[in-house]
């Protein structure tokens, strides 16, 4: 892990000053490009993400901020015509050239969807899915650790007589927390978050927004948002997108009183987007 | 509060209003009241259909079922001359064949469907589709000559290894012990298994490629394998529109008449080994309804047709108390 250097390379994105104290480089994103097909979503993007603090993703409908996350774990693999060129440096290793075993890459980082999407099984073995597939533990062991998990996801006193039921039956914002407790089930290092509240009701939602708050101790945490309130409540960090391009990157406090681009501000303002 | 509650009143007002002239001048309304009673009509008439011909099947086969009593069900013998009738014979055959059929079917339809919706890249997935689809529109007469002609002499060239390397096995082995004539049950069941393949293939192909892709990719992002995936996530997610599709392939292999017609050997007796020929009920039916001359005969294989039906009958309703069990153990239901 690096310190963050005082002038970024690769980028035009100027350094804000608000940063004092050297933080750690989680991911580490240099000159990245992505293609849908022929579509080119993403344009020489670089970004340093902090660890331990929640970075932001704003911008429009189809920005490639999204697109930006779903490079992290490498999501795009699964879709034949979309490919990513450039680095994506986690721990001094560039996750997109790796020769690893994905599963051991997307072990590391965690993600969460916009919907709530509980697996077709119980909410025991919802959490217990994951944590399957790299260990293999004792019932008892088992039965602590997704209690443990519900438990940081403040989910266990809603759910604790109702294990065996079906992940489905609970209401939308309680799948989102079992969705994002099965994220953290597999202790990943990073945790993506894909407008993890867009479908959700505020009450949902500031339930979340309270957990994103504790996660960040243990975790990294990147979260794409529509809802720019949200970004101002929940992050550190924001990088302001548009069009397929990093337009500002900064302290979450000066890009939303004193952005340095026109663009954003005319985005944070409302003038646009 | 009260003033909101009047804004209501208003609302409900003007929205009844709005109903009211609605239903007075909508030319529709008549159009619909026509088309709910003639779907309803079209509804029942498939139910009264199928009330009909149980009741026929019933009163055609009351007979030889009077006659036989339970015993109908339980013998071998089959003796137009004597006029000694039994179905267990053909029972088995039919059960025998299409098990056989399912157990090659279902892996095969499953991985057929699991390619087509998660592995093959685009350009494969329509030629591939279209390949299975038309595997399902060869009449099934050319089935059973190709399973004749074709399939059962070269099968044949297989039935000495299956007979000295299955047939060792301790208990099962006796299913694999016989002659290797090409024709009989097993070659009968294997064919029966490619034709229904596009049937459960089909239906897998399209729930799967309906599963929501964030599901699958929640469980690609926990570090899952395509396996995975598919085992734990999709299978579950499609289990009642598998296990429907797997139905309607089964049912298909018991009703099928003419390919297992040609191959299953139309032997008359009952035999352990999956390598001798055997009879199936719709086979016997097809051979021998133009010779039924005899009432009783006739009544015999009318009785054979309302067993398949009755057969047929409890495995749909077997299938329908599966899933109600999963469901129920799932806690979908209380």
């Amino acid at each position: 892990m690096t310190a963050l250097p005082q002038s970024q390379h690769n980028t035009h994105v100027p350094v804000p000053d608000a940063i004092t104290k050297p933080l750690n480089i989680k991911v580490d994103v240099q000159a990245l490009n992505f293609f849908y097909g022929q579509f080119h979503a993403i344009k020489n993007v670089s970004i340093q993400i902090p660890e331990h603090q929640v970075t932001a993703f704003i911008g429009p409908s189809g920005c490639g901020k999204s697109t930006l996350l779903r490079t992290f774990n490498r999501m795009f693999e699964i879709y034949p015509d979309q490919r990513a060129n450039g680095k994506i440096i986690v721990d001094g290793e560039d996750i997109l050239s790796s020769r690893k075993d994905v599963a051991l890459i997307r072990a590391k980082i965690g993600m969460v969807f916009q919907k709530p999407t509980p697996f077709p099984m119980s909410i025991y073995n919802n959490i217990a899915f994951g944590i399957r597939l790299y260990n293999k533990l004792s019932k008892a062991e088992m039965d602590s650790r997704v209690e443990a998990c519900l438990r940081s996801a403040v989910l266990w006193n809603e759910v604790k007589d109702k294990l065996h039921q079906t992940g489905t039956s609970l209401s939308g914002g309680q799948q989102q927390r079992l969705c994002i407790a099965r994220a953290v089930a597999i202790k990943p290092e990073v945790v993506l978050l894909d407008e993890p509240c867009s479908a959700l009701d505020p009450i949902s939602t500031a339930k979340i927004e309270e957990m994103i708050e504790e996660l960040k101790t243990d975790y990294t945490v990147v979260i794409v948002t529509h809802n720019m309130q949200q970004a101002a409540r929940v992050s550190d960090r924001t990088a302001f997108m548009y069009l397929g391009e990093l337009i500002e990157f900064g302290d979450t406090e000066t890009i939303f009183t004193k952005p340095t681009k026109t663009q954003t501000e005319d985005y944070i303002t409302g003038r646009f987007g | 509060m009260k003033a909101s509650e009047a804004v209501r009143d208003d609302i409900k007002t003007i929205a009844t209003a709005a109903d009211k002239k609605s239903t007075k001048t909508h030319p529709r309304i008549s159009g619909d009241f026509l088309f709910r009673n003639l779907s309803a009509a079209v509804a029942m008439l498939v139910a009264i259909t199928l009330l009909g011909i149980l009741i026929a099947l019933w009163r055609e086969g009351w007979d030889a079922l009077h006659h036989f009593g339970w015993k109908f069900l339980v013998t071998t013998t089959w003796n137009p001359v004597s006029e000694q009738f039994g179905a267990l014979v053909f029972i088995t055959g039919t059960l025998v064949s299409s098990i056989i059929a399912l157990v090659i079917a279902v892996p095969v339809s499953f991985g057929i469907a699991l390619f087509i919706s998660e592995m093959a890249p685009r350009w494969l997935r329509e030629p591939v589709s279209i390949a299975i689809e038309l595997l399902a529109a060869i009449p099934s007469i050319i089935y059973g000559m190709w399973g004749l002609l074709v399939f059962a002499p070269w099968f044949a060239n297989f039935e000495p290894w299956i007979n000295s390397h299955l047939g060792a096995i301790p208990g099962i082995g006796i299913l694999f012990q016989g002659p290797p004539m090409g024709i009989g049950m097993l070659t009968a069941g294997i064919v029966l298994g490619i034709m229904v393949i596009p049937f459960i293939a089909a239906i897998m192909r399209d729930v799967f490629i309906i599963t929501p892709a964030p599901l699958k990719e929640s469980a690609y992002a926990m570090g899952a394998t395509t396996w995975e995936v598919a085992r734990k996530i999709i299978l579950p997610y499609t289990r009642t529109a598998v296990t429907g599709g797997i139905f309607l392939g089964l049912g298909r292999a018991l009703g099928e008449t003419m390919a297992i017609t040609f191959i299953i050997g139309n032997a008359n007796n009952l035999s352990a080994s999956l390598l001798m020929p055997g009879s199936s009920i719709a086979s016997v039916i097809a051979n021998e309804f133009t010779e039924a001359t005899t009432p009783l005969y006739k009544s015999a294989l009318l009785a054979l047709g309302l067993i398949l039906f009755v057969i047929t009958f409890v495995v749909l309703v077997l299938a329908k108390l599966l899933l109600l069990r999963l469901d129920r153990m799932e806690g979908r239901q209380a």
